[in-house]
């Protein structure tokens, strides 16, 4: 069969399984737009920038467990994918990125939107390419996609010359396997690892275990619960990890780090072992590493050679992936207790239900009381499988600590990278992936504002994401921060915000905004009716604080507390 | 003590680019980095020598980061020979120089490889240190110019790096020969 390259791309991805992919077109991409008109198969959504796109890809990714696709074309297209790859490449997304590529004839030559792509996105992808040659599309496609899937995942990009899709060959899809002499990703554990694990394992006192994101990238999730049944062992989870156990769980203690739970951060500090589970010690959860939890011994499994020692020393590391080491770690496991740990654990956390905003009241309209309230109006207390994507700062953090979350997945997050702007396009993607969930994105004015053209999207697909904005007319965490150590001089941080129903009503989007509790319930259940987006906007109290905080660079016992409310002693 | 190590690359365009790239990003400092074709077409070979304040381990980790990056031996412990090339211009217009340099060329097993009636080029192979002395001796002569190929380097007798057999990514505590960790 004779094609085009452009034709053999689609043929490809259609090969991995892609059913929607998510772009812009232009001059240099424009014959493979051409062939999606043959490949009705495979959908394709027009996004209003190509941050959007690169997000929507990974929102697909992150919902599905699939390789997300974008689109771009050459120069400025692939430029503004630069962002969402670097998302995805910090919160290990399996994205694939096609661009096109100028024709290979004027490459180098500054031809009219020509951009050294694959020198510009080498440090924010796994592994790209730039296809010279016809004959190596179909197999580099194929590449790309493997790579992107197996090991620690992450977004490969190929960019592919006009030339090169407008060329006709003889087309035989590479059948064989991958063979990359270099690319052999980690499996198993060695005996002698599967020993000494035991042994601390056997020994600890007070484990404690970090939960990442490589326990939902491993599908490790029943091996973890049942780890921590077997031996007694609390679970303390990175905002990645979260969804990785279920949060009703006994032994689920809560999130780590800056904005971690306080008990979970006194539990770290306090342990005698650390069982770092597919994490990898990032800053926001260790604070200063020269006091991080110093009476434990680490054992840590990732797939990643290079996380091993790389911010904190382990006392054991295994590279593996996280399902089959805890399968050889498992059926060695006799069942143990930590009774007194456990019970010490539980004193620290009545400290925190008492301080917990969740537990007081306001008549002030609180964002982190919204958050809950959405949360708990879309069936969450009844283990509800809604799946929430959020943006980045406060709202985010609030998301991560009052949306008690049942199920893998069902929490989206620009994690690593902190990228705002992402919250509302992943919700567009993870919404096409898994057209059966119920998908909230919460978002914060600043953040959203940044990738609001994509309402665009949102009204032209008719994609039923919920959009919940909270708006406090601040970028909230940096106001926080001003706040507490810059002596409240709220430097380029207040927002003079346009009116979000209004914007969304011009799309022809459903909108209402929200300005007080009592208020909520009928808002979600009104807009969870809707058959199509709804943009919900919540006028919320602006002189907010995430609590507790650990701040930047302190020892992470070194919390900020919320105070006590009036009335009650602290214990 | 600098630290040294060899990697097996695929021989694809950019993968040089892709090793510079990365030493730079995770602010690796290496003192010197060569890069040349072996016997078999598809593979090459660097020789990475970089400072004591640089972990060789994590280097080699990130390494096999590299998708095109096949196989990583860190060599600074084991057996080996490591061979450094210099060509050195000298400014040789007196006899009396001429004879100098000669004589200096002989000491370090040097050899004159080019010679006009003004200037001579030096060519001396060996390690580091034996190059650096050359240099001190010629330095009163007049150099007027330098080039130095950086340290290559290969261990000694049956330990052969094919490319064949994995090498732990030498995570520190442990030796695990089944996979090398790339990812």
């Amino acid at each position: 069969m004779k094609l085009k390259g452009s034709e053999i791309i689609l043929e490809c991805l259609m090969r991995e399984g892609v059913d929607v992919m998510f772009g812009i077109t232009g001059g240099a991409i424009l014959p493979t737009f051409d062939a999606m008109t043959r490949y009705p198969q495979i959908k394709h959504i027009h996004t209003r920038h190509e941050q959007g796109a690169a997000h929507m890809a990974d929102g697909y990714a992150r919902a599905t467990g699939k390789v997300g696709v974008a689109v771009a074309t050459s120069g400025p297209g692939a430029t503004n994918l630069v962002t969402g790859l670097a998302t995805a490449m910090m919160d290990s997304s399996p994205v694939v990125a096609i661009t096109g590529q100028v024709g290979t004839a004027t490459i180098g030559s500054d031809a009219f939107q020509e951009t050294d792509v694959t020198g510009v996105t080498l440090p924010v992808t796994k592994h790209n390419y730039l296809v010279y040659d016809i004959d190596e599309l179909a197999y580099t496609i194929k590449e790309a996609f493997h790579i992107a899937r197996t090991g620690r995942p992450g977004p490969v990009l190929v960019d592919v010359p006009k030339d090169v899709q407008n060329t006709e060959i003889e087309f035989v899809y590479p059948e064989e396997g991958i063979t990359l002499p270099g690319y052999q990703p980690a499996t198993t554990a060695t005996c002698g690892e599967i020993e000494m694990a035991l042994r601390l394992i056997r020994k600890a006192q007070r484990p404690v275990i970090l939960a990442g994101h490589g326990i939902l990238m491993a599908g490790a999730m029943r091996e973890v619960v049942e780890f921590a049944e077997r031996t007694q062992t609390p679970i303390t989870w990175t905002l990645l990890g979260k969804g990785a156990v279920p949060e009703s769980h006994y032994l689920n203690l809560g999130m780590m780090g800056m904005h971690g739970e306080a008990y979970c951060n006194t539990a770290i500090q306090s342990a005698d072992l650390l069982l770092a589970f597919g994490m990898r010690f990032d800053d926001r959860v260790t604070g200063n590493l020269a006091t991080y939890a110093p009476e434990a011994k680490k054992i840590h499994i990732d797939i990643d050679a290079s996380e091993i020692h790389k911010n904190v020393h382990a006392d054991l590391g295994i590279v593996g992936d996280l399902k089959m080491v805890l399968n050889q770690l498992l059926p060695e496991l006799e069942p143990m207790q930590h009774a007194d740990w456990m019970e010490q654990i539980d004193e620290w956390r009545d400290d925190t239900t008492k301080r917990d905003i969740i537990n007081q009241k306001t008549s002030r309209f609180v964002a982190a009381q919204a958050i809950y309230d959405i949360w708990r109006f879309t069936g969450g207390e009844d283990g509800g499988e809604t799946i929430f994507v959020s943006d980045v700062g406060q709202h985010q953090m609030w998301v991560a600590q009052y949306c008690r979350l049942e199920k893998p997945h069902t929490h989206i997050t620009s994690g690593g990278l902190g990228t705002m702007g992402f919250g509302m396009p992943a919700a567009i993607g993870a919404k096409l992936g898994r057209p059966d969930a119920e998908i909230w994105a919460v978002v914060g004015d600043g953040g959203f504002q940044m990738t609001m053209a994509e309402l665009g999207t949102l009204a032209q697909y008719n994609v039923p994401v919920k959009v919940a904005i909270i708006n406090n007319h601040f970028l909230g965490m940096v106001r926080q921060w001003q706040e507490l150590f810059y002596d409240s001089r709220f430097q380029a941080t207040p927002l003079v915000n346009p009116d979000f129903v209004k914007i969304a009503e011009a799309y022809n989007i459903t909108a209402r905004r929200v300005e007080q509790r009592s208020a909520v319930n009928d808002a979600i259940q009104w807009a969870r009716a809707v058959d199509g987006p709804v943009v919900l906007d919540f006028d919320v109290e602006e002189h907010d604080i995430v609590y507790p905080m650990v701040p930047s660079g302190a020892d992470l016992h070194d919390m900020i507390r919320r105070p006590m409310p009036e009335g009650r002693k602290q214990s | 003590m600098k630290h040294t190590l060899v990697a097996l690359v695929e021989n694809k365009p950019g993968v040089l680019n892709r090793v510079a790239s990365l030493f730079r990003r995770r602010n690796f400092n290496i003192d010197s980095l060569t890069v040349g074709r072996t016997h078999r077409d598809d593979v090459s070979r660097m020789t990475i020598v970089m400072d004591e304040n640089t972990s060789p381990a994590k280097v080699e980790q990130n390494l096999y980061k590299l998708v095109n990056v096949i196989q990583v031996d860190n060599v600074t412990m084991k057996p080996s020979v490591a061979r450094d090339l210099a060509l050195i211009k000298v400014r040789v217009e007196a006899a009396e120089t001429r004879s100098q340099v000669l004589q200096v060329c002989e000491i370090f097993r040097a050899r004159i490889v080019d010679a006009s009636p003004t200037t001579a080029i030096v060519e001396v192979t060996g390690a580091e240190d034996k190059i650096a002395s050359l240099i001190e001796l010629l330095r009163p002569v007049g150099i007027l110019e330098t080039v130095r190929t950086g340290v290559v380097t290969m261990a000694r007798g049956e330990d052969v790096l094919d490319g064949n057999g994995y090498k732990s990514p030498g995570n520190g505590s442990s030796s695990n020969g089944k996979h090398n960790g790339a990812l």
